[in-house]
């Protein structure tokens, strides 16, 4: 996926045994198998850095943030807020205070729509997504446009699963005011050049939303060298916790935007007939946030940048070529998305096994894949299936694990012929 | 492990999976469902047609989903043909219990045969997590028979 990464062997950037070892889930057995987790595009497992980060809070610097002229709460909040830190360095956002924290990737979007969009989009507006976006980044837009007659169109994939560029240029025009794509396809794989993406949609003087929950995990991020309008991220598929997420926005439009829920830590002044707003960040976290969750979050990305992003997408891309090669071998293996540079998820289905019974024989075998439309049943429905089986890879994959699932997948050809 | 795969997996199903039986829709269907699992994309609609003395004369299903529920939703149009709707609601409730605890529970009074037949969809029981498609198409059939067009199962 990193063009300037030649393809080298796993083993020759960096040593996945010690990375395993940092796994304590890795340990564990299922159905008496070894554990292989190929799910990492759900939801990642933890390394013990964040596991520890978690615990070191609530045992050593626990209370609430922002409130109270004591230690603890003081400690807790230098925590909260270096993690902030630590995802500003992450996306390279220009200042800390453009990260707002919120409960995952779904937030983000919805909180988006409905700040930036209640706001700055009007009846007979277009917001453009795409055929292959997930239904976090689908139904708010659904919902926004229904509230406010607007029309929601999306851009057609390629039959290889790339992102049309013709046909987005020709869905772009004055009409358009919000663009929103996702940078890595959750089922396809395919990486969407989001930098030309941008740029064109800013040429029509529209807005870009870019869903990088999955892009985040494979690749390195510059939001301001992206020019990103809207950068949205969630933590657990970045091996952090879940319930915690960050949306990263330009300062510009955070201030222009009305708050989003309001409550505790947003306020400036509240009188009892008028509020005045906190300043960013605070203005979008209403509420206690989820404190220790962040701190684990900030643990993770910056845990990710040491070993390197360029190194693990490396990594990752020996994995899916041993695998392609591996299930292209299978007669009635389908693999849906085939663009060249995308990232290490596989969704395949098999001529005469539904990805259910799939699903179900490799879970014996000890291997954990996710079955189905992966919350993208647009996206099935163009593709012309109902379901598919998906591997999908991280840091912690071997190429004995993709050895594993080929021996599942011989039982599977073994009982279904 | 493997044991507890081939199970679930029978001669049986595999073959109703693979061919099922009254799979096509029907005109004269006196009742009709759709049913779908909107966790995993499987959906099916069910027709039943009950002639004038009150038995199930035809039955039939369309849809697409995993061995399981094919074979599932393939049997029950094969054994209901001939039952009343009582017998039919009967048969669902029985297999429900078969899918969803340990209990064998007894035969309705003249449904012996087809409740043994049932047994070979017991394999599921093993696997919490495909309950919901040996079951789904009987739900829909359940809900066909009360007047009900769609149903939904998480």
């Amino acid at each position: 996926m990193n063009s300037a990464v030649a393809p080298l062997t796993s083993e020759a950037f960096f040593d996945v045994e010690a990375i395993r070892a940092q796994f304590p889930i890795l340990a564990e057995e299922v159905h008496g198998k070894p554990l292989v987790f190929l799910d990492t595009g759900a939801s990642a497992q933890k390394p013990q850095v964040v596991l520890d980060a978690v615990e070191d809070t609530y045992k050593h610097a626990y209370a609430n943030v922002h409130r109270g002229a004591y230690k603890l709460s003081e400690d807790a909040t230098n925590r909260f807020e270096k993690a902030r830190e630590q995802v500003q360095v992450f996306l390279n956002a220009k200042h800390s205070h453009e990260i707002i924290f919120v409960r995952n990737g779904t937030e983000a979007t919805n909180l988006v729509a409905e700040s930036y969009g209640r706001k700055f989009l009007d009846k007979g507006d277009t917001i453009l997504i795409t055929e292959m976006e997930h239904h976090s980044n689908i139904v708010p837009w659904h919902m926004l446009a229904e509230e406010k007659d607007l029309t929601v169109k999306a851009v057609p994939i390629t039959d290889d699963g790339g992102f049309d560029m013709a046909a987005y240029e020709k869905l772009l025009d004055e009409g358009v005011k919000l663009v929103a794509v996702t940078h890595i396809s959750n089922v396809l794989g395919t990486v969407v050049p989001i930098k030309e993406v941008i740029a064109k949609a800013h040429a029509v003087g529209a807005k870009v939303v870019i869903d990088g929950c999955q892009g985040a995990v494979h690749t390195p991020v510059d939001v301001q060298d992206l020019d990103a309008d809207f950068y949205v991220i969630t933590g657990h598929k970045l091996y952090g916790p879940s319930g915690i997420g960050a949306l990263y926005g330009k300062e510009e439009l955070l201030n222009a935007m009305p708050p989003y829920q309001g409550g505790g830590s947003m306020i400036k002044e509240v009188s009892l007939t008028k509020t005045t707003y906190a300043p960013l960040p605070m203005k979008f976290e209403a509420g206690t946030p989820a404190i220790a969750q962040a701190v684990g979050m900030g643990a993770a990305v910056e845990w990710l940048q040491q070993i390197g992003l360029e190194r693990i997408a490396a990594h990752e891309e020996d994995l899916r070529a041993y695998a392609t090669q591996k299930l292209a071998a299978y007669p009635g293996l389908k693999i849906f998305g085939t663009m060249p540079g995308k990232a290490a998820v596989i969704s395949f289905t098999l001529d005469k096994a539904h990805s259910h019974d799939v699903a179900t024989v490799l879970d014996r075998f000890g291997v954990a894949v996710r079955a189905g439309h992966h919350c993208a049943q647009p996206l099935h429905e163009r593709l012309g299936v109902a379901a598919t089986a998906r591997a999908s890879f991280g840091i912690y994959n071997r190429r004995e694990d993709v050895d594993r699932l080929c021996e599942a997948v011989d039982f599977v050809a073994e009982i279904f012929g | 492990m493997l044991d507890e795969l081939r199970e679930l997996y029978q001669e049986v199903i595999l073959d109703h999976g693979k061919n099922p039986r009254n799979f096509r829709s029907m005109e004269n269907a006196t009742h009709k469902a759709a049913g779908r699992n909107p966790l995993c994309g499987d959906q099916l609609v069910v027709y039943l047609a009950v002639d004038e003395e009150g038995k199930v004369a035809d039955a039939s299903f369309l849809g697409k989903g995993c061995a399981i529920s094919m074979a599932s939703a393939s049997m029950m149009t094969e054994m209901v043909q001939g039952k009343s709707p009582e017998e039919a609601e009967r048969l669902f409730h029985n297999f429900h219990t078969l899918c969803t605890t340990d209990e064998n529970p007894d035969a309705p009074e003249g449904l012996e045969e087809e409740v043994e037949k049932l047994e070979v969809l017991s394999g599921v029981r093993q696997f919490p997590s495909r309950v919901k498609c040996a079951t789904l198409s009987w739900h829909t059939m359940d809900a066909g028979l009360k007047g009900e067009e769609e149903i939904s199962t998480e």
